[in-house]
């Protein structure tokens, strides 16, 4: 078990500090080491785990505590969430204190917000299309989806009850 | 007048008081994304608490987005951190992952259990509808900044198009794309046209 631990500690850790876009982006090369190389999960596993994370509220970075809890148990799955997030999280923090904040870096700032902000729009618009397509042979949901996207888009109306009305108009048989 | 209030009406924002507040205020947004944290995340920083301006937001978001890392954790280190040091980070970031990782591990004890009851696997269809249109709803939010009012708005499309349609490799098209941009971006602000 212990080994378990240390190979997914250094997996994780790894992963991290290559998952640029996220989380998600590294999913193939985690299915890619739990299924594949050590088979500590079926390929269908692996699929379960992730539409459960998916529907749970949180990042979707936590895909990879179910990983690690199917993987070596709870002390997998802390261990595997820490070294997911860690790596990259002092990363982040030092670069948004050494590169954006330092004084005398305002122009190169200027030129690369200006660079990634629309590489950030059509990545955002991208991963809604994604989620979108798991329903897209149901047309009321498809529906659903572009209203959301309206009233989200021109209204200061809250999430979470656009959320409950899904979770509803699903149980009714609507969508 | 307090502090919020002012910021209201003059559009500006506020610093969160305390690393408490800070810890609930990422711990309450983490528990309300479900399939992704960015529309809740937006609607809680930016028009709840005001401690970004939506031009902030987008520019931390795709900051954050380019460097390796969940995105949305990302922005709890990158908030907490400018207004708490380190301590603010660790707060920022175990107030969303927290709860949300405990849940999860309850659900993945409770779900062999329930995967097969017709209503919840419906919800989470619903659910998931919706979602997709929270994403959507930011992505034309973040859309409306001044940065993308310009020939910029290829990059966009070229991101969206690679990711969605070509199905690229983030990693990829994030090393094709970038590098472009950032000389795009860096032509433009030589040549003095960054705000046309």
């Amino acid at each position: 078990m212990t080994d378990r631990l240390g190979i997914l500690a250094m997996d994780f850790a790894m992963l991290s500090l290559l998952s640029v876009g996220g989380a998600s982006s590294v999913l193939p090369e985690m299915h890619r080491s739990l299924v594949e190389v050590q088979g500590w999960m079926t390929s269908r596993e692996f699929a379960e785990l992730y539409s459960l994370a998916q529907a749970s509220p949180g990042p979707n970075v936590l895909v990879v505590s179910l990983f690690g809890w199917q993987s070596a148990g709870l002390a997998g799955a802390v261990v595997t969430t820490l070294a997911m997030v860690i790596p990259s999280s002092v990363l982040t923090f030092y670069a948004d204190r050494l590169l954006w904040r330092a004084a005398g870096a305002a122009m190169w700032r200027e030129i690369i917000d200006n660079a990634l902000a629309p590489v950030t729009v059509g990545l955002v618009a991208a991963s809604g299309v994604l989620v979108a397509s798991a329903n897209v042979n149901h047309v009321l949901s498809l529906v659903l989806t572009a209203a959301c996207a309206i009233i989200s888009w021109r209204t200061k109306f809250h999430p979470l009850w656009m959320i409950a009305a899904g979770a509803v108009a699903g149980i009714a048989g609507i969508v | 007048m307090n502090a919020e209030a002012q910021a209201l009406t003059s559009g500006t924002t506020v610093a969160p008081r305390s690393i408490g507040e800070l810890f609930f205020a990422f711990m309450k947004l983490g528990l309300q994304g479900f399939g992704g944290v960015l529309p809740v995340a937006r609607h809680a920083l930016v028009e709840n608490y005001r401690w970004l301006t939506m031009a902030e937001f987008t520019d931390i978001v795709s900051r954050c987005q380019a460097l390796p890392g969940p995105n949305i954790v990302n922005v709890s280190i990158c908030i907490g951190g400018r207004h708490f040091g380190v301590r603010g980070a660790i707060a920022a970031s175990a107030g969303i992952l927290g709860v949300p990782f405990v849940l999860l591990l309850v659900l993945g004890v409770l779900y062999s259990g329930y995967a097969q009851v017709p209503e919840v696997a419906n919800a989470l269809r619903g659910v998931s509808a919706v979602a997709a249109g929270l994403i959507l709803g930011t992505a034309l939010r973040m859309a409306a900044s001044p940065r993308l009012r310009t020939w910029r708005t290829v990059f966009a499309v070229a991101a969206f198009a690679a990711v969605s349609w070509l199905r690229l490799p983030l990693a990829l098209v994030l090393a094709a794309i970038i590098p472009l941009s950032i000389g795009a971006a860096w032509y433009a602000q030589k040549r003095g046209m960054s705000g046309s």
